[in-house]
């Protein structure tokens, strides 16, 4: 089991406006939200952490017993251990059953096991019933509550949620916070969440990590963060002053 | 305006009484198109999997060719088909040509640019966040073109079904290449085209009526299918 990530150095340039340079280190356990102005890199470092993107210079190392993971990014089945569920994410043109296998089918998880961590996991998330509709039948709301299950299924060791609440209604915001909030609970997994929501972010978060202008400013104890950021940028985040 | 209602009447007749010419006629030409269609859409989905998922040398100037030939003339491509397989072309010892397996080879080389490039255009349009999604669950960039390609089937069917019209109505090729021979190469619509020129209407009109009823289903199994993407 992946116990830590680490990124040292990294570097993603996108364009001559905006680049994303920053080192971290992540053990498992708490919840690290990352938080910041739209276009501070949170979800390009993300998708990196993630290795669903490779930084220009620099490298992030997953560590098993605490030995460094050799070359994660072309390694199909360390790529198999994180999962992320993106801000949209999206449904197959399959059953809503079909959708929350798909990550166990490509790990090869026997049938039975499979069966029985669906239906887990979309009564978790209140589809239970509905397995058998098509997916794209679902409301924005449900359809975010699938992805969500489709992730939690797969049981991974690095789990990261890119906005897992944007642009839904309060109900269904309350319903994905109660699973991550429940998730977190003596989890043995890394958890990395991305969000806009001070709220959520002070309410389910252990750690915060705080970016702006593609660079991480703090990495804080998030009741430390909320009450005294100890920088300035920070301050003037939690306080709305920078948006 | 007789003679056009004769002709419609005598080939409804023709039609109801199970004619055992008529029949074979277009059992021929289901078989061979069928057989076509088959071939081709392995082919097509083979080639739209390989242009998604791979990124070589000359990619666009390959998409381009296959543009190009989605309007291939048939005339040309049995023109092309009957040098390659006639005695002194490359593929001569075959001793292919006037046989049904070298209409075949016509229909597949007209149907498979029409499916590829529709089938592409489908996957290219295809919402980008399906490939991203499968990425994040794990899949290889492999599996996400087969995920992008399995969420674009009916489009992908509608392409298939698109070929399956053109090889089914086209004549020029099947002609040049089977050489219209009867209870051998002859299929409806080079059938249609000798009867017409000998003046005999009743076999001609038959066919006719038949071929444009097979064009109605696939055109409506096209419309249904065009349909239930649009609502997913």
């Amino acid at each position: 089991m992946i116990e830590r990530l680490q990124a040292l150095t990294i570097k993603k340039q996108y364009n001559a406006r905006f680049e994303l340079s920053c080192s971290i280190d992540i053990k498992k356990g708490p919840l690290y939200t990352i938080v910041g102005p739209n276009g501070s890199g949170k979800s390009t470092l993300l998708r990196i952490l993630g290795l669903l993107e490779q930084p220009d210079s620099g490298e992030v190392i997953y560590y098993q017993n605490g030995m460094p993971l050799p070359n994660p990014h072309n390694n199909t089945e360390i790529r198999r251990k994180v999962v992320l569920v993106p801000s949209r994410a999206a449904l197959f043109h399959e059953t809503v059953f079909q959708n929350a296998a798909y990550g166990l089918r490509l790990r090869k998880i026997g049938k039975n096991i499979c069966e029985e961590r669906i239906m887990k996991a979309l009564n978790e998330v209140g589809l239970a019933g509905k397995e058998n509709i098509n997916a794209c039948e679902l409301s924005s709301g449900e359809s975010q509550r699938l992805a969500l299950a489709r992730a939690l299924v797969i049981e991974p060791d690095i789990f990261m949620l890119d906005e897992p609440t944007a642009s839904l209604d309060p109900d269904n915001t309350h319903i994905i916070e109660k699973i991550i909030k429940d998730k977190k609970e003596g989890s043995q997994q890394i958890m990395i969440m991305v969000t806009h929501n001070l709220y959520q972010a002070k309410s389910l978060s252990d750690f915060i990590i705080y970016m702006y202008g593609g660079a991480i400013v703090e990495v804080t104890a998030a009741g430390a963060f909320f009450e005294k950021p100890s920088t300035g940028l920070a301050q003037k985040f939690v306080f709305g002053e920078v948006y | 305006m007789d003679f056009l209602l004769n002709s419609i009447i005598k080939a409804l007749k023709l039609i109801t009484s199970i004619d055992p010419e008529l029949i074979g006629i277009v059992i021929l030409s289901l078989k061979v198109s069928g057989l076509a269609i088959i071939m081709a859409t392995a082919i097509s989905i083979m080639s739209t999997l390989i242009l998604d998922y791979r990124d070589f040398t000359g990619k666009s100037f390959v998409i381009t060719l296959i543009n190009t030939f989605m309007g291939l003339p048939p005339v040309v491509a049995g023109l092309v088909i009957y040098l390659i397989l006639s005695r002194s072309g490359p593929f001569g010892f075959l001793h292919l040509l006037y046989t049904p397996a070298a209409m075949v080879i016509a229909q597949v080389i007209l149907a498979v640019p029409i499916i590829t490039g529709l089938s592409y255009a489908a996957v290219v349009s295809a919402d980008s966040s399906i490939r991203f999604t499968a990425l994040t669950l794990g899949a290889t960039p492999l599996q996400a073109s087969l995920k992008i390609i399995r969420n674009s089937r009916y489009s992908i069917l509608a392409a298939v079904l698109a070929g399956l019209g053109r090889v089914m109505a086209e004549v020029g090729a099947v002609l040049i290449v089977g050489g219209n021979i009867a209870g051998y190469t002859r299929v409806m619509t080079t059938a249609i085209a000798l009867e017409a020129d000998k003046g005999d209407f009743e076999l001609a009109v038959a066919l006719g009526i038949i071929l444009l009823a097979i064009s109605f289903t696939v055109n409506g199994a096209l419309f249904w299918l065009q349909k239930k993407d649009k609502t997913k």
